[in-house]
């Protein structure tokens, strides 16, 4: 039994640490996707995220500061695929991949610039980094009263239920005399801050500085959960804990002998999310059915 | 859903003559993207034109250069072809990286299966069709799971791409990889497999160019480019997979399948993503690594929207973007303060200008063509 805990204790622990700027992320889409605003760039907002907040934090040595930047760096990016999409009708997908590029190539070309250390932050002091509380971090803590948090905006407020009518149904929204365009600039700001701050966690709380790559496929890995939870809080949170949960599993059990099955390649547990993702969407475990006007610009008739 | 909602990504003409909104727009939004690329070259303290000098000699300014910057366009104009087909049937394939790496898995197959002694165009034939076999299979259930089963492509090519690179990893370390070798890569190739470089090839006629990367996949890209163009405007297959872009139910009463249209699409789609693995495992590394495809499916999706899905303007942008690549790592040479990331920057600007805000002028550069009596009277328009 000591043995079982001892196992457990370390692999929850992990989970947790995976599964917070996914659950962050996944959030972060899921106030766009539901305003109907289709958010491939979760991955590019988190980069911008992760490398603002580490050279904030690290210039003004302080990780506050640097969050602050971290949220800044992700609702400007944000900002920009409203503009593209919501004021100008652009195509959503090309403007999340547009997004998801340009963060891929400003973070390390300023980075480079800026600290000439080949694309990365130096390492932040431990007082540049955000504060442990009881034993996980502060952000740890706020991503768990997130959930809750989305769940009751979303179902419970006059906001939610609106960002809920503009993804839906976005002509019965503007007929009732609410601005479409602001409903969904308004949830593209809460997208912002959310990726901006799980971009943040990646620097300057769980690690100690931004690297290349730092994201490695994060924002989509929260995309994937988002969809593997139905664009539905409590079952995104679940799915992020089930992603990271392979995650932490994977690095366990690198090259251990399994009873029945053998030793399992790492890159096959590292498939499952994918996979998982796609069979859903499919229809061949459950159905995954997006907000009915996401991805499609909407144009107010006059 | 994963149509490409704005049939403007095609060009469509509006009241101005069609060369403004194939020709002068994309132009409008190209400089504005280089103009914002010079303020990032400035925000890192140097200076934009100095910048530019060193970019364009180091694409073009000699032979060498030349040579690298064909060999990246080669990889583009594959990619970008793909994500033309795509978008072609209303479909927006985000898979090239996946399907390049598939497509290379193929070629190298077909390498590392071919004993000494045959002649190189056996190879290369052979090289060149598994490739596509490949990328397309790779693409094929994306577009078989659009069609039938309504999963959104944008996504599942998202998905694909990962695992595709899962794939070839564990491919690489635990399967291909050269015995009693550390780093996970295949074992070359024997030179009767290769894809011939361009300097060779053209020392067969006599023709002397300096040694670069540029091999034959050059023509073969060039070839698909013409076959592009055929199949898509000269085939009842490319009318059937353009009605479906346009309009998915008027081809329903016009008797065409969407279904098999898509299915068609991604197929192609990928098997010509596929061949930008060609020209990288074939035609340079002659072995099989890993993230050999570096990007270029990505690069793929700018340089269609560049090019106005049409093989001409494809060529065109993969040129522009080869001399991206190419004068980009001159640049970090020449400056301290600027490395290849830079050349992505300007990437991912002109994708957002010439796709996502690709009508941003329109209003604008469209007024000055009205004719003079109509605009007046255009107040309706705002």
């Amino acid at each position: 039994m000591d043995d079982v805990i001892a196992l457990l204790l370390p692999l929850a622990g992990a989970t947790v640490r995976v599964a917070t700027p996914l659950v962050l992320a996944a959030l972060a889409g899921l106030y766009s996707e539901r305003a109907g605003v289709v958010d491939i760039a979760l991955e590019g907002k988190m980069l911008a995220g992760a490398f603002f907040a580490a050279a904030v934090a690290f210039q003004a040595g302080d990780p506050w500061l640097g969050l602050g930047a971290g949220v800044a760096a992700g609702v400007a990016l944000a900002l920009v695929h409203g503009y593209a999409c919501v004021s100008h009708g652009g195509n959503q997908v090309v403007s999340g991949m547009a997004i998801n590029i340009l963060a891929a190539g400003l973070a390390p070309t300023l980075a480079y610039a800026w600290f000439q250390l080949g694309g990365q932050t130096p390492l932040l002091p431990n007082g540049a980094r955000l504060p442990n509380v009881g034993g996980a971090n502060v952000l740890v803590w706020a991503t768990a009263a997130l959930v809750p948090l989305t769940a009751w905006v979303l179902y419970r407020t006059r906001f939610g239920l609106r960002l809920r009518a503009v993804g839906e149904n976005p002509a019965a929204v503007d007929t009732a005399g609410i601005s479409v365009a602001g409903l969904r600039y308004r949830a593209l700001v809460i997208t912002g801050v959310l990726s901006g701050a799980a971009g943040a966690y990646l620097s300057i709380a769980h690690g100690a500085g931004f690297v290349r790559d730092m994201t490695a496929g994060k924002g989509f890995l929260a995309l994937a959960a988002l969809i593997f939870g139905k664009w539905r809080p409590w079952p995104t949170l679940a799915a992020c804990l089930l992603f990271a949960f392979t995650d932490a599993v994977q690095v366990r059990l690198q090259g251990v002998e399994l009873p029945l099955v053998g030793t399992v390649p790492v890159q096959f547990i590292q498939m499952v999310p994918y996979v998982l993702t796609v069979l859903l969407l499919a229809g061949f475990v459950g159905r995954a059915v997006a907000p009915k006007a996401s991805g499609i610009p909407f144009v107010k008739e006059h | 859903m994963a149509a490409v909602e704005d049939s403007g990504l095609a060009g469509a003409p509006g009241r101005a003559p069609a060369w403004v909104g194939l020709a002068l727009l994309p132009l409008l939004n190209l400089m504005l993207a280089l103009a914002l690329s010079g303020f990032v070259v400035l925000a890192v303290g140097e200076s934009p034109w100095a910048a530019l000098t060193v970019l364009a000699w180091g694409a073009f300014g000699y032979p060498e250069a030349v040579g690298f910057t064909l060999y990246y366009a080669t990889g583009f104009i594959f990619t970008g072809l793909a994500v033309a087909m795509a978008f072609h049937a209303g479909l927006f394939n985000i898979g090239g990286e996946g399907q390049a790496y598939l497509g290379g898995l193929g070629a190298a197959l077909v390498a590392l299966a071919m004993p000494e002694g045959w002649p190189w165009p056996v190879a290369a034939g052979l090289g060149v069709a598994a490739a596509a076999l490949f990328g397309g299979a790779w693409a094929f259930l994306p577009g078989w799971l659009q069609a039938k089963r309504g999963s959104h492509v944008v996504i599942t090519t998202i998905m694909f791409n990962f695992i595709a690179s899962a794939l070839m990893t564990w491919l690489l370390v635990d399967v291909l990889i050269k015995p009693g070798q550390q780093s996970p890569e295949s074992r070359e190739f024997t030179p009767n497999a290769w894809m011939p470089s361009m300097d060779r090839a053209l020392g067969w006629v006599g023709i002397e160019v300096p040694a670069s990367p540029l091999n034959l996949s050059f023509a073969v890209a060039l070839a698909c480019c013409a076959l592009f163009h055929g199949f898509v405007w000269h085939t009842r297959w490319g009318y059937a997979l353009r009605v479906v872009g346009q309009n998915e139910r008027a081809a329903v009463y016009a008797g065409i399948s969407p279904a098999r249209a898509v299915i068609l699409a991604m197929m192609l789609s990928g098997a010509l993503a596929g061949l930008a693995g060609v020209n990288e495992v074939l035609g340079v590394q002659h072995r099989l690594i890993l993230n050999f495809t570096g990007g270029v499916g990505f690069v793929g999706i700018a340089v269609a929207l560049m090019g106005r899905n049409h093989p001409v303007g494809i060529v065109l942008a993969a040129l522009l973007f080869g001399a991206l690549y190419q004068g980009g790592s001159e640049l970090s040479f020449e400056f301290q303060t600027i490395n290849r990331e830079m050349v992505v920057v300007i990437q991912g600007l002109v994708i957002l200008f010439a796709g996502a805000m690709e009508n941003l002028f329109r209003p604008q550069v469209e007024r000055l063509f009205r004719p003079k009596g109509k605009g007046e009277g255009g107040a309706w328009m705002t």
